[in-house]
C-alpha cells in the first residue's frame, strides 16, 4: 500500500491509518490531506490511529505536523485512538502534540468535531 | 585438592553408623528447634550421607563443579531454600554441614593414628571439602533469600497501582507510596490500558499517599498527565496536601495545564460535572 485512503463523510474528513506507517508514506499522506482539505473545504478531520502500535520519532513529528496541518488550514483535527504504547513514546520523546484534539474512539471524536473549537 | 585414598573411605563407610549418630547429636545439640523436626532432620542427614558417599567414591572433590557432584550440589540448594523459607539464619542452615566436620575427623583420626603425615594430610581434605560444601550452602542459602526480597518487591509494585472506577467514565489511581521512574512507568501503562479498556473520559491520580514532591516526581506526574491527555482522556490531579502545594510553589514547579484539587471528593465533583452528570440527594 502506497497510499492512506482519505473518506469524506459531509464536510468532515476521515483518516483511518491501518498499516505501519514509513516515512514516504507518511509525507505522502500530508501532501494527500492538504491537497484534500483544499478541494474540498473541509471543517474538520478525524485522523484514527488505533490500528499503529509502533511509532519512531518521525512518524510522532510527522502526526504532529498534520494535525497541525489540519488546524492551520482551518479544518479543525481530532486524533483519536492512540494506544497507550504510543502515548507513552510520544511523551518519552518529548512530543506533547500541545494544541492537538485528542479522543478515546472515532464516536467520541466526531462528538468532539460536532461541537464548536473551545479552548480546551 | 588431593582426593581421599581408598583407606580413609573405606574407614568413612566402616564408621557410617557411629558418624551420622555424632553428626544429628550435634545438630540436635543446637537446642530443639521446633522449626524442624528430628525425623526430617534424620532424613536429611541420611540423604546427605548418601549423596555424599556416592560423590566422595565417584570423584575427586575439586572445586564441587563436576558432574559427580550435581546431585548433591542440588542437595543443598533445595535443603537451603527450605531453611530459608522456614526463616534459619545463614549459619543455621551452614551448621547444617560444618556440625558434620568433627564426627568425620574424629573417626578418621582413630583409625589413622599410626601415621601422622597421612592424617594429617586426609584430615585436611576432609576439611577442605566441607568448608567448600557448606560455602555453597550459604551461597544458595543467600540466592533463595535475595529470590524472596526481589518477588516481594514485584508484588509490591504490583500492589502500589490498583486502577479503581469511580464512577462510569471516571477512573482513579490512589498512589502510595514514593514515586520513581520504575513505578511510574508501572502506574502510567496500566492507568493508560485500563483507560483503553473501559473507555473511560476522566482519569483521577490522588497523591495522598505520596510523601514528598520533587521536580522529578513532578516531571514523571507531568510525564503521565500528558499521556492521558494524548489518549484522549483528561486527568485530574487531587489530594495535594499544604505541604506539598508548599514544595512545587517554592521548586517553582510548572503544573501549568494540569487540573488540581484538594482532595478525591472535589476531583470526582469536577469529573461529573464534566462529563454531564448530576449527583442528587433524594429527599426522604
Amino acid at each position: 500500500m502506497d497510499r492512506i485512503p482519505i473518506l469524506q463523510m459531509g464536510d468532515l474528513l476521515l483518516v483511518t491509518i491501518q498499516v505501519d506507517m514509513h516515512d514516504q508514506l507518511a509525507l505522502t499522506l500530508q501532501d494527500d490531506l492538504t491537497d484534500r482539505i483544499q478541494r474540498t473545504s473541509a471543517r474538520g478531520v478525524l485522523i484514527d490511529i488505533s490500528a499503529l502500535d509502533i511509532v519512531d520519532s518521525f512518524i510522532g513529528r510527522m502526526i504532529s505536523t498534520i494535525s497541525a496541518l489540519g488546524r492551520i488550514m482551518d479544518a479543525s483535527t481530532v486524533l483519536v485512538g492512540m494506544q497507550p504504547a504510543v502515548a507513552i513514546t510520544l511523551v518519552e520523546l518529548g512530543l506533547d502534540l500541545r494544541g492537538v484534539r485528542t479522543a478515546l474512539n472515532v464516536e467520541r471524536g466526531m462528538k468532539l468535531l460536532q461541537q464548536p473549537e473551545a479552548s480546551p | 585438592m588431593a582426593a581421599l585414598q581408598q583407606h580413609t573411605l573405606e574407614l568413612i563407610r566402616g564408621n557410617e553408623e557411629q558418624i551420622l549418630a555424632q553428626w544429628q547429636q550435634n545438630l540436635a545439640g543446637h537446642g530443639q528447634d521446633n522449626r524442624i523436626s528430628r525425623q526430617e532432620l534424620d532424613t536429611q542427614t541420611r540423604d546427605f550421607w548418601r549423596l555424599f558417599l556416592q560423590a566422595m567414591v565417584a570423584a575427586d572433590a575439586g572445586s564441587l563443579q563436576g558432574p559427580e557432584w550435581q546431585p548433591i550440589r542440588r542437595f543443598l540448594e533445595d535443603l537451603s531454600a527450605e531453611r530459608a523459607r522456614r526463616g534459619f539464619n545463614s549459619s543455621e542452615t551452614a551448621t547444617f554441614i560444618f556440625s558434620l566436620k568433627r564426627p568425620l575427623s574424629e573417626r578418621v583420626q582413630a583409625g589413622l593414628a599410626d601415621d601422622a603425615q597421612l592424617l594429617g594430610d586426609q584430615l585436611w581434605t576432609i576439611s577442605e571439602l566441607l568448608d567448600v560444601l557448606g560455602l555453597h550452602t550459604v551461597k544458595a542459602f543467600q540466592k533463595s533469600r535475595e529470590d524472596v526480597i526481589q518477588r516481594q518487591q514485584e508484588e509490591m509494585l504490583e500492589l502500589s497501582t490498583p486502577v479503581v472506577k469511580l464512577w462510569e467514565g471516571v477512573l482513579a489511581l490512589p498512589m502510595i507510596g514514593t514515586l520513581d521512574s520504575q513505578r511510574t512507568q508501572v502506574v502510567m501503562e496500566s492507568l493508560l490500558q485500563r483507560i483503553v479498556d473501559t473507555g473511560s473520559e476522566i482519569a483521577i491520580i490522588d497523591i495522598t499517599g505520596v510523601p514528598t514532591v520533587d521536580t522529578l516526581v513532578a516531571q514523571h506526574l507531568l510525564k503521565t498527565v500528558t499521556a492521558i491527555r494524548l489518549m484522549g482522556a483528561d486527568a485530574i490531579i487531587s489530594g495535594v496536601r499544604p505541604q506539598i502545594a508548599q514544595t512545587i510553589v517554592h521548586l517553582g514547579l510548572d503544573l501549568q495545564g494540569i487540573v488540581t484539587k484538594a482532595n478525591l471528593a472535589d476531583a470526582l465533583a469536577l469529573a461529573l460535572q464534566r462529563t454531564g452528570q448530576v449527583v442528587t440527594r433524594v429527599a426522604r
